[in-house]
């Protein structure tokens, strides 16, 4: 065994899973006063509930042997695994690579929640993201990375564009359609109670990316200092380019604009952090701002959902660029496990790749996430909390428990 | 001219905001207080011992209304805020003695319109 190679990878789980209570402040920060709570515990709950099923289902669900090339077996139930075989991911041993794997598991149904909250009861969120991590997650995982059709296609994600921001961008945005608009909704677009702990997320999210991106590699190597290198510069390029948007758009940038722009460079690289040359992290993230600034301020708008975080518009779209992006500028020269280079090098095979992988992770996302959502609505009855709770706040309403007992704010 | 000042329940407050403009009010104070009334707030035990007097967040709404309107928004504000529950809290009623608009100088009704 590798020591240099377990030390990185045990790093990085553990960067990886700072990401969720990162995430957690970064959407709490952007939400009313009166939710604050709710949000962060709509994030907070996964670290339980998603490890817990990693451990006892998820990782075998995801690499353990194959069924139809869409799913793993029940095998390695309770972590009882052998050793793992067929998979292009390095890892210093199979144990490393579950801890490592599992907090990806953790903080993707996290991200969904972004969409819906303020208006979400919690039970049936618990009883959504249990039902969507088998329905939808561990699947993606597999065909991604587990030995799973997409990756004998040879479609590739080094970190998770597809498995885990395209799945919970596009679930996000069913499940914020199903919950049906908030009662504000349209009078008022943004409600930030706290602006310093969004920045504050963002911050602990782009310090936990060097993990999620850097790990990927699976080893403590050059593949490991270039996914390093690409996402501090897509998030950089991306933050400057929101910045400029602003400053066009509204006269002035914003600290709540610079660290969504910088969450969705670090969204866009994922996929192609470990596949594309650095350089063309600089235009991955520059033009990463502006294609999701579009969904979220002029898409949104004219179709009327009500994606109250902009899951949808950052994760969603940010992951789907970042996979088109991959097969655009990848090069086998970075890493040999892309068998094709990119569009701009000349070669289509993995571009359309690209594509029909992120084809089947929306289908897929579509499909469990209205399973899911039925069987929380079966077993909870209500998804949405009244209209009385609503306004009320979920702090008060799902929790009982003020996130700043000393006084309500109108904010 | 009247003032109007209504102790509400803090989560009625936009409800109420989409009435008021409604009627046409122009000008509103809004403010975040701790208050209690009869039943002094709730009760609460610690150590099995209770605690007087808690405070319980509401919203004060200051308006200066023509005396015509008084009546249409009262009615409105009970309509609106009313849930039957103990804390659905009060209204008072007073005289207005003048009222200035700051920017031009203007008096009396006509800086209130």
């Amino acid at each position: 065994m590798n020591h240099g190679d377990m030390a990185w990878m045990l790093v990085c789980s553990a960067l990886v899973l700072l990401m969720t209570p990162g995430l957690a402040f970064f959407y709490s920060g952007m939400t009313k006063r009166k939710n604050s709570v709710n949000t962060i515990l709509s994030c907070a709950f996964a670290l339980g509930l998603a490890s817990v099923l990693w451990v006892l289902v998820g990782f075998s669900l995801s690499f353990s042997g194959d069924v139809g090339g869409f799913v793993g077996n029940l095998n390695w139930f309770g972590m009882n695994f052998d050793d793992l075989k067929d998979t292009t991911l390095a890892c210093p041993n199979t144990l490393a690579f579950a801890i490592f794997q599992m907090m990806f598991a953790i903080i993707t149904p996290a991200l969904i929640t972004g969409a819906v909250v303020e208006r979400m009861r919690f039970s049936s969120l618990f009883v959504f993201v249990a039902v969507w991590s088998v329905l939808v997650y561990y699947p993606m995982a597999h065909m991604v990375w587990g030995g799973g059709f997409l990756m004998k296609l040879g479609a590739v994600d080094f970190a998770g564009g597809n498995v885990v921001h395209i799945t919970s961008g596009v679930s996000a945005l069913v499940l914020a359609v199903l919950l049906g608009k908030r009662k504000n909704y349209g009078k008022i677009s943004y409600h930030p109670h706290n602006v310093p702990m969004v920045f504050l997320g963002a911050a602990l999210l782009w310090f936990g990316w060097f993990g999620f991106n850097g790990g990927s590699a699976g080893a403590a190597n050059e593949l490991a200092a270039h996914a390093f290198m690409t996402t501090n510069t897509s998030a950089a390029a991306a933050m400057l380019s929101w910045m400029l948007i602003e400053r066009v758009r509204d006269g002035k940038p914003t600290l709540v604009g610079a660290s969504t722009g910088l969450v969705v460079g670090l969204v866009a690289i994922t996929p192609g952090s470990g596949f594309v040359p650095v350089w063309a992290s600089i235009l991955i993230g520059a033009l990463a701002s502006p294609i999701s600034y579009f969904f979220i301020s002029v898409v949104k708008n004219k179709f009327g959902y009500d994606d109250a975080l902009d899951v949808f518009g950052c994760h969603g779209v940010g992951g789907i660029w970042g996979g088109i992006a991959t097969g655009l500028f990848a090069r086998k020269s970075v890493n040999a496990a892309a068998q094709w280079n990119g569009l701009v090098f000349g070669d289509g095979n993995l571009f359309m790749r690209q594509l029909a992988a992120i084809g089947v992770a929306v289908a897929m996302a579509v499909a469990g996430t209205l399973i899911s959502a039925w069987v929380a609505k079966l077993l909870t009855k209500n998804i949405r909390v009244s209209r009385k709770d609503e306004e009320l706040g979920l702090d008060i309403s799902e929790h009982g428990e003020p996130a700043y007992p000393a006084f309500n704010g109108m904010d | 001219m009247k003032k109007i000042e209504a102790i509400i329940r803090p989560e009625q407050i936009e409800d109420i905001k989409e009435d008021l403009k409604a009627l046409n009010i122009k000008g509103i104070s809004v403010s975040q207080i701790m208050g209690s009334g009869c039943q002094r707030g709730y009760r609460e035990y610690v150590r099995g011992t209770e605690v007087d007097y808690n405070f319980l967040p509401k919203m004060k709404l200051e308006l200066v209304v023509a005396d015509e309107q008084v009546e249409s928004v009262v009615q409105r504000i009970v309509e609106t805020a009313k849930t039957g529950n103990i804390g659905d809290g009060k209204i008072f009623i007073t005289d207005v003695l003048d009222a200035v608009r700051i920017r031009t100088g203007e008096r009396g009704s006509a800086a209130i319109k």
